[in-house]
């Protein structure tokens, strides 16, 4: 049985499988984050990376296993309860409210006013519009906050969405392709971005991008269908003849 | 950047133009142009208009399309009508019935006594109360029913539409409880008040006015609070919503709520102006057309919708008045017009095309003005 209490690890991911119809996109998957590990998952198209986030965050239900964060049962939450918990998503394609400004965007994900009547009666105030100043100015759009969100680029959406979920301050932060679809410039950028935000949580990182995993991982899952095939530095799972061979071909 | 630039406002220069524009129709220019049988058709217009607001919450803001509303508008004017029913039965207008003090269609449908769940409605203040929690309730089972379950969308659309064909249904089959297909009909006097007069119509035009105001200011207050940019949020990316931390179900079943309450409100009034209540206004096309109204206000637009809701219904009696064989096809011809041609309806065409040329207008007189005062 899974110690859900263990200090050691922010989540536990014990035994976990989801089947659609017979088909097991995640079988019998198991891996352990650390707090402050930056920890990335790689691996082929349709090895169920998404799908591992999916589950923990409560938007696939997983058809059998454990998913333990901070001694809480995930498995058994509403999404809106497992983000309270300190579990923040971002998806692959940037999801920002594009007739919203950016400044109503970061306010809607202050962590404050998630009731019905305690959306009513939001008081912009100071702390509030402080905060998401500071937050606008961590993802390079502190001058751009009364900006439509959709009339930004690909890459500031996604800095967008990495803000939105900043001002939440998760213990736990799940991003899906970051930098998928930006310039280098931007990929530069936002790897120094994630260098400062990643500094005091967890983080888990899906991408496909080798030199920006090298870059930021403290640790690197390969998965291949449904399974971890290899876990380690970015050197030892480089040098693994089965990663090697799932990702050259036979 | 300073950040007090971010102020929320409740209301713009901009709005408070529109209201008090608004205002001065319906306040002032209405009562001194109209003689007092038009005034009060334009009352019953005003009463869509409530659906039309709150339509344009759930429908614009939030992205659920309700095709029922006119069962929240029928509820509300239901609940009032059965009071103002039974205040008209009292056994001294009832004598010639073979059960005096009943409602007239009860006693043709050989009903004997009263039905429980109509004695309440002779005390004015529980009616007042129903005409508001009745439709509210209805519309909270039905939210909560849908949007727990995450239907939304066409599904939702098309399960409102066959509500409100079933309560038509139920409506016009339990005609001994329910006056059937003609209604709640011959309804005289409020607290010994009669309503049928001229002057008693003119002063619930003015208290119908005021009301729709109300609904607009508290329309307008959630439009301007997190909850109503939030409702914009959910309807574009309901999922980053409920990754943000939100209980999306909870936020559509208030908005879902809060527009069959104005519904019902006006429901009520409807049934104070006109004198009746009816299942034609319950059913399926009377939703939809309450729909087109807000669509050709402009979804998006508060004060749209009470332009849309008048303007429909003026060209719907003006044109039947003289072709009642085409209304219909123009009522279609206009709602297509608007989808293609003017998505945010009135509202849309005011700020896009109007407006700047007034504007542009307005600062050229400014201009020419300041060029000729000096030379005066």
């Amino acid at each position: 049985m899974l110690d859900v209490t263990n200090p050691n690890y922010v989540l536990m991911v014990e035994g976990l499988t989801v089947s659609f119809d017979g088909f097991k996109a995640v079988n019998d998957l198991s891996f352990y984050v650390e707090p402050n590990e930056c920890r990335v998952i790689i691996g082929p198209n349709g090895a169920g990376k998404t799908t591992v986030l999916d589950l923990i965050c409560g938007r696939t239900k997983a058809t059998s296993g454990n998913v333990a964060f901070k001694g809480q049962d995930l498995l058994k939450m509403r999404e809106d309860q497992i983000v309270h918990a300190g579990v923040g998503r971002k998806f692959q394609t940037p999801s920002v409210y594009e007739d919203l400004s950016v400044f109503a965007n970061l306010e809607l994900s202050f962590p404050k006013g998630h009731g019905v009547f305690g959306a009513l009666f939001f008081k912009r105030d100071a702390e509030v519009r402080e905060r998401i100043q500071e937050i606008a100015e961590m993802i390079f759009l502190g001058d751009q906050l009364t900006q439509k969100a959709a009339f930004l680029s690909h890459g500031q959406k996604q800095w967008l969405e990495i803000g939105m979920l900043l001002i939440q301050d998760p213990e736990l932060l799940m991003l899906d392709e970051p930098v998928a679809g930006m310039s280098v410039a931007e990929r530069k950028k936002t790897a120094e971005l994630l260098n400062r935000i990643i500094a005091d949580r967890s983080v888990i990182v899906i991408e496909h991008d080798m030199g920006f995993v090298a870059d930021i991982a403290t640790r690197v899952t390969v998965l291949h269908q449904g399974k971890v095939l290899s876990e380690g530095s970015m050197d030892h799972v480089q040098n693994d003849p089965k990663v090697v061979e799932v990702y050259l071909g036979h | 950047m300073n950040t007090t630039s971010f102020k929320q406002s409740f209301l713009t220069p901009r709005d408070m133009i529109g209201y008090a524009l608004l205002a001065a129709v319906i306040f002032v220019i209405f009562p001194l142009l109209l003689e007092p049988f038009r005034l009060n058709l334009f009352g019953k217009y005003l009463t869509y208009a409530f659906v039309a607001v709150g339509l344009v919450l759930c429908w614009g803001v939030g992205g659920i399309l309700s095709l029922g509303q006119g069962v929240f508008f029928g509820l509300g004017g239901y609940c009032m009508a059965m009071f103002l029913k039974l205040e008209a039965s009292s056994p001294e207008n009832t004598a010639i019935q073979s059960t005096p003090g009943i409602p007239d269609f009860m006693d043709w449908n050989q009903l004997s006594a009263l039905p429980w769940w109509w004695e309440p409605f002779s005390s004015f203040g529980f009616t007042l109360f129903a005409v508001i929690a009745v439709p509210v309730a209805f519309s909270y089972i039905i939210g909560v029913a849908m949007f727990r379950r995450r239907v939304g969308g066409v599904y939702f659309a098309i399960i409102t539409q066959a509500i409100a064909a079933i309560l038509t249904i139920l409506i016009i089959g339990q005609q001994g409880f329910t006056g059937g297909v003609n209604g709640i009909t011959d309804l005289r006097t409020l607290h010994g008040w009669d309503i049928r007069t001229d002057s008693a119509k003119t002063l619930l035009y003015f208290v119908n006015g005021t009301l729709l105001f109300a609904v607009l200011l508290a329309a307008q207050f959630v439009r301007r609070s997190k909850l109503g940019r939030l409702l914009i949020a959910m309807r574009d990316q309901e999922d980053r919503v409920r990754f943000s931390g939100y209980d999306v179900a909870n936020f559509k079943i208030f908005v879902f709520c809060l527009g069959a309450a104005f519904a019902a409100i006006g429901g009520a009034m409807f049934t104070l102006q006109v004198g009746f209540m009816s299942p034609s206004f319950v059913g399926i096309v009377p939703s939809i057309e309450m729909v087109i109204f807000a669509a050709v206000g402009g979804r998006l637009s508060i004060l749209g919708a009470v332009w849309g809701t008048l303007l429909v219904n003026w060209a719907k009696t003006t044109l039947s008045e003289s072709f009642p064989e085409l209304w219909l096809l123009g009522l279609g011809a206009l709602f297509i017009a608007v989808v293609m041609a003017f998505p945010n309806g009135l509202a849309g065409v005011w700020a896009e095309q109007v407006e700047p040329r007034l504007m542009k207008l307005l600062r050229r007189d400014s201009k020419a003005a300041a060029q000729t005062t000096p030379a005066e």
